[in-house]
């Protein structure tokens, strides 16, 4: 961190021009994190008033196994989602990492799927996958694969949301993919061709490696961002069929809006905030590991 | 030889790429020209048979599409601009100011981007309650007036500003007000358009927060509108829903077409920083 270099003309400045982003962040980020964690020692129905239960909550959610099946469907999610489109954005970003109008086209295509409202997006494959009359529900009978039912299916539902949420977040992966290609130096590759490396060779050996840094940050930003998934739960499946795409965020929502249990629904969002520092410790972890540029706090 | 198949096959998985992210919207498009006898006779149809606006007529009567838009474009503008405005002065303390405690309140605000929307949800619905603040376009705007992203993201821009400028400026008299929104916010200016078309775009297909803190149509926004086409009446009527995600999407996609490349700087920014 660089150090600041000049001297406030009043010594309150600094602190009034930071006042309201005190404010806002203190009331709505750090605060609801303290309230959460005192609600989650009571029970309340948002109608009566709240009764101290200790840390009854939690040991239910542990002995029961709530929190160990939340977990593994919200991370099995994740890591499809997450394997899916990074893979899929470094090979569209190799392919389109070239000027012209018609890549510049195909980019804008694939990444505008990253911009469209996840309803929109969960909505139209909802379309597509109704198990009668979506497209590719016919495509499959057509194939003769028989009858799919993409999200009818406990099996299934939790990969194809996964699917459709690759769709959507390979744009993001593609062009944080293109940055990091725009970022290698020509010579490098260039001294590999004279030296008569394929394509291939020169891939694996020379941009994979220089790639690593970026793909370190997509695959652990695309990790966080999918473990908070929620939007494409409640459109398509409503954490159905049993519960098998009941993710946290959704297990949240339910115990709050539907079963009225602010204090069970506190202690959950502890749980859940617990795995996103866990996450984020993991994050930094390799940031700091695989790269010399890529930190928060740097500069 | 060895290298043209490479090029063949290149040429040919970027045909693919570009049918699978493009094929969803020609088929939302072409579903929302259909009628409803034409979707239950052949529902894999490609195209229909003529371009009928019936399903448009239904959304705009079934639901208020003006208001939605404008209770949607007035909730991201104002986050984003709110986020803009608030980010200069922090930023500007935050990178060129000395003073007791700065690297705290750096901290903090790095501490603010591990908390997302989904971990404080639960806590503030309960402290907006008895405020009577549900329903209300408050509920919407004021959590977000501060992007913990944006902060920093400006106050990076700023650490390359030469002291100078400052000094100079408050040599001419300027009032630190002054020289943080005349002065220093026309420099960092590629840096808050980024920022505000990242933070516009995000709020207006945001679906979390107005399903959480909206329990009426007053304040409700517009993808919470089109989700419950689906939900509501008998049966899905898919050119009906179609045609609403049509009218959902077209504004973002509109908005995406012209400013392209920077919206993809923003999204790289947070890669690069």
């Amino acid at each position: 961190m660089s150090e600041a270099s000049l001297a406030p003309v009043r010594a309150r400045h600094p602190y009034l021009l930071l006042l309201p982003t005190a404010l806002v962040l203190g009331v709505f980020f750090i605060y609801p994190v303290a309230v959460a964690l005192y609600r989650s020692f009571f029970a309340w129905d948002l109608l009566t008033d709240p009764q101290f239960v200790g840390t009854a909550h939690y040991s239910r959610l542990l002995a029961q196994g709530a929190v160990a099946g939340l977990v593994s469907r919200t991370l099995a999610y994740s890591l499809v989602v997450v394997l899916g489109a990074g893979s899929l954005g470094l090979l569209l970003a190799v392919l389109l990492n070239r000027p012209g109008r018609l890549y510049a086209f195909v980019r804008g295509s694939i990444f505008s799927a990253y911009i469209v409202s996840w309803v929109a997006v969960a909505l139209l494959w909802l379309w597509i996958l109704d198990p009668d009359a979506g497209v590719l529900s016919r495509a499959a009978t057509g194939l003769g694969l028989g009858r799919i039912d993409w999200l009818g299916d406990p099996d299934l539902a939790l990969y194809s949301l996964a699917g459709v949420s690759v769709w959507k977040i390979t744009g993001y992966a593609m062009v944080i993919f293109l940055a990091g290609l725009q970022d290698i130096p020509k010579s490098v590759l260039e001294a590999a061709a004279l030296d008569g490396a394929t394509a291939w060779r020169r891939f694996w050996h020379v941009t994979w490696p220089l790639l690593r840094p970026t793909t370190v940050f997509v695959g652990t930003t695309s990790l966080i961002m999918s473990f908070q998934a929620f939007d494409i739960v409640r459109v398509m499946t409503q954490g159905g069929p049993i519960e098998s795409t009941t993710v946290f965020v959704y297990a949240i929502y339910e115990q709050v809006f539907m079963n009225l249990r602010v204090g069970r629904a506190s202690a959950l969002t502890m749980v859940f905030f617990v795995f996103l520092l866990v996450l984020t410790a993991f994050q930094l972890w390799l940031w700091r590991r695989f790269s010399g540029r890529r930190t928060m706090g740097g500069s | 030889m060895r290298r043209s198949w490479w090029r063949v096959g290149g040429k040919g998985l970027l045909f693919a790429a570009a049918l699978v992210w493009l094929a969803p919207y020609l088929w939302m498009v072409s579903t929302s020209f259909k009628t409803l006898p034409e979707i239950v006779a052949a529902p894999a149809y490609p195209l229909p048979s003529s371009l009928q606006w019936g399903a448009y007529e239904e959304v705009f009567s079934t639901i208020a599409v003006g208001r939605y838009l404008l209770n949607t474009l007035v909730m991201a503008t104002a986050i984003a601009t709110l986020q803009i405005a608030l980010a200069l002065p922090a930023g500007y303390a935050l990178a060129k100011l000395r003073f007791c405690g700065r690297r705290a309140a750096f901290l903090s605000v790095l501490a603010c981007l591990i908390i997302p929307a989904q971990v404080t949800f639960v806590p503030v619905f309960t402290m907006l309650g008895p405020l009577g603040l549900i329903d209300t376009m408050a509920a919407l705007v004021l959590p977000f007036a501060v992007s913990a992203f944006g902060t920093f993201l400006v106050r990076q821009a700023m650490l390359a500003i030469p002291d100078e400028i400052i000094e100079a400026a408050r040599l001419d008299g300027a009032s630190e007000f002054t020289i943080v929104y005349r002065v220093l916010a026309p420099i960092v200016q590629p840096t808050l358009a980024a920022l505000f078309l990242f933070s516009f775009v995000f709020h207006y297909s945001d679906y979390f927060w107005p399903l959480m803190m909206t329990t009426s149509d007053d304040v409700r926004t517009m993808p919470l509108a089109v989700a419950l086409l689906r939900e509501q009446g008998t049966g899905v009527r898919w050119h009906i829903v179609m045609a609403g995600n049509v009218v959902l999407s077209l504004p973002i996609l509109a908005l995406f077409a012209v400013t392209q490349r920077r919206i993809m700087q923003a999204v790289t920014a947070r890669a690069l920083s």
